[in-house]
């Protein structure tokens, strides 16, 4: 048999060969898929657990069933043709990306923004992240086993795409940014349903907080779940609320600020044990952070060009590398590009929160019940697709 | 012991008060709609396919001035097209130019300006709606505002056939 050539295994593939059920000392431990197909795991992630009964005694995550090899697609696209894929990377807070994207090459190139575009993304950015947490709201509480939220969560969610969808046209894959600006103004019509929303969304949260926060069955199988140490988090390269949840308050929009997040006045908030309910209550805070930094942008929103109007024909950056992070509803989000000075990126790297996060499961996991594991998989909020690229 | 006892019922009130907000939303008007009786009101924001515009003066006739920027920075290469100079025999294929990915065509300045004053007629201007993802970045580049997003929302198809439009037979037909 040719080296690079796989062997056909009865008992599983080649990651399962890593779990030798003879390799037990007893002998009478389980070996298990979780996925690519399960209820449980958030589209194609695999899951090799080793359970003794109902014990998860080892833990590995397998990726790559939904690989698109975005970064070399980054190569071979000019920079601006590569601005739609940056909406699919992470399909629920795909601003973001598209942001860290737009960015880092208007850093490489320096494009300048007008102010009015800036607020524009910060408004769009955050209203996709209130979004995305609501649909990872009603996902965590349907895995855990409560139907009913996310069809509250949803309706809120049906109306941020409404509103999105005036100004990108599209509701979920946006491609909205451009270099030094935004593709399309916003209207009177985004503004007024933005400000309803607001009022509205306000209303629903200590709606959100009575109908689950409170639920003594959630705080059962939440509290004391997957307790994550700062030194671990810190290991594994956690960022984003998985990070905060156990107390580090590092949020690249207050460390680092990019744009003019600098301006407005928000907090952020953290967990004190880092179990799956810190991590819960730190999401539901960020949304009525998120609300307070859009309603202070609508206030100051400046007059003026919404993308730059001497723009060059074509982005061209000069020889260089530039490394562009911004806060995702998941995570520190990093594009870093090398230019050798031609129209297509030399190189492409990105970074995505949800790679690091991931891994942590195999840590968090040992150790517990199976149905825990579950637990602790929601809390970390994972989008295979953007894990996979 | 008591507290217990306390926790318990605590507990149980959170249940309590969870039903309440369920049952109070179990009398509150429908949220979603029918749709093949009834549609959603926001049909008209929705940004689809691309579609040829036509001129002020000859809505039949297309706006475009086959500068080919849009073919040129589609990610996907989905639109193709084809003109002939004006006057010419347009059956002639070597005077067929065409227009593809990587091809420069000469302009100057930010505004496109036709190479000479030649008068050009677009023959074919095809979209494969198969591999276009929705970016708008042809109709951002469109020198001319000679394409817009068309609001076809219902798209439904038995072939890949079905998805590969003639922007010039749909303007034609229009209206």
């Amino acid at each position: 048999m040719k080296p690079n050539e796989s062997k056909f295994e009865l008992n599983g593939d080649y990651y399962s060969t890593r779990f030798e059920p003879s390799g037990s000392e007893t002998g009478d431990t389980l070996i298990l898929n979780m996925g690519p197909q399960h209820p449980s795991t958030h589209g194609v992630l695999r899951i090799i657990v080793e359970l003794d009964g109902e014990y998860i005694k080892k833990a590995e995550p397998v990726l790559g069933y939904i690989h698109r090899m975005h970064e070399k697609m980054g190569e071979v696209k000019t920079y601006m043709q590569y601005l739609p894929n940056m909406g699919r990377v992470d399909y629920l807070h795909a601003l973001a990306w598209n942001w860290a994207y737009v960015g880092a090459v208007e850093k490489l190139t320096g494009i300048e923004v007008p102010q009015r575009a800036e607020y524009i993304r910060v408004i769009t950015c955050e209203l996709n992240r209130i979004c995305s947490h609501l649909l990872w709201w009603g996902a965590y509480l349907l895995d855990l086993g409560a139907f009913t939220p996310i069809l509250y969560a949803f309706v809120d969610r049906e109306k941020i795409m409404d509103i999105l969808q005036i100004v990108t046209g599209s509701r979920l894959t946006y491609c909205y940014y451009r270099f030094g600006g935004v593709s399309a103004d916003i209207t009177d019509e985004f503004i007024n349903q933005t400000k309803e929303f607001l009022t509205y969304f306000k209303t629903r949260i200590p709606m959100y907080h009575d109908l689950v926060t409170g639920n003594m069955i959630l705080r059962g199988r939440c509290e004391d779940i997957g307790v994550l140490s700062v030194e671990t988090a810190k290991q594994y390269g956690a960022t984003g609320p998985v990070l905060r949840g156990s107390g580090i308050a590092y949020d690249v929009r207050k460390v680092e600020p990019y744009s003019v997040y600098d301006k407005f006045d928000f907090k952020i908030p953290v967990g004190q044990n880092g179990d799956a309910m810190d991590r819960y209550d730190v999401r539901v805070a960020e949304m009525t952070e998120s609300l307070k930094i859009i309603e202070q942008a609508l206030e100051s929103l400046p007059d003026g060009h919404y993308i730059n109007p001497n723009l060059p024909d074509r982005i061209m950056p000069p020889k260089g590398e530039v490394y562009y992070a911004v806060e995702g509803a998941r995570g520190k989000i990093g594009i870093y590009i090398i230019s050798d000075g031609t129209a297509k990126p030399y190189r492409l790297k990105l970074r995505a929160p949800g790679f690091s996060n991931l891994h942590l499961f195999a840590e968090l996991s040992q150790g517990t019940l199976l149905s825990d594991a579950v637990s602790i998989l929601g809390s970390l909020d994972l989008v295979i697709p953007e894990i996979d690229r | 012991m008591l507290k217990d006892i306390g926790k318990t019922l605590i507990g149980l009130w959170s249940l309590i008060i969870g039903l309440k907000i369920t049952g109070k939303e179990f009398f509150k008007p429908w949220l979603t709609v029918h749709y093949p009786r009834q549609e959603v009101k926001n049909l008209n924001t929705y940004r689809g396919h691309i579609e040829l515009t036509g001129q002020e003066t000859d809505p039949w006739k297309p706006k475009c001035v086959m500068c080919g920027k849009c073919a040129e920075i589609c990610p996907s290469g989905c639109i193709h097209i084809e003109f002939h100079i004006a006057g010419e025999d347009d059956s002639s294929q070597t005077e067929k130019i065409l227009i593809g990915v990587g091809v420069e065509i000469p302009f100057s300045g930010k505004k496109f300006v036709p190479a000479a004053k030649i008068e050009r007629e677009l023959d074919i201007f095809n979209l494969n709606y198969n591999l276009c993802s929705l970016c708008g970045l042809c109709v951002q580049n469109c020198p001319v505002d000679a394409i817009k997003f068309s609001k076809d929302v219902y798209l439904a198809g038995r072939s890949r056939q079905d998805f590969e439009y003639d922007l010039l037979a749909r303007l034609k037909g229009q209206g």
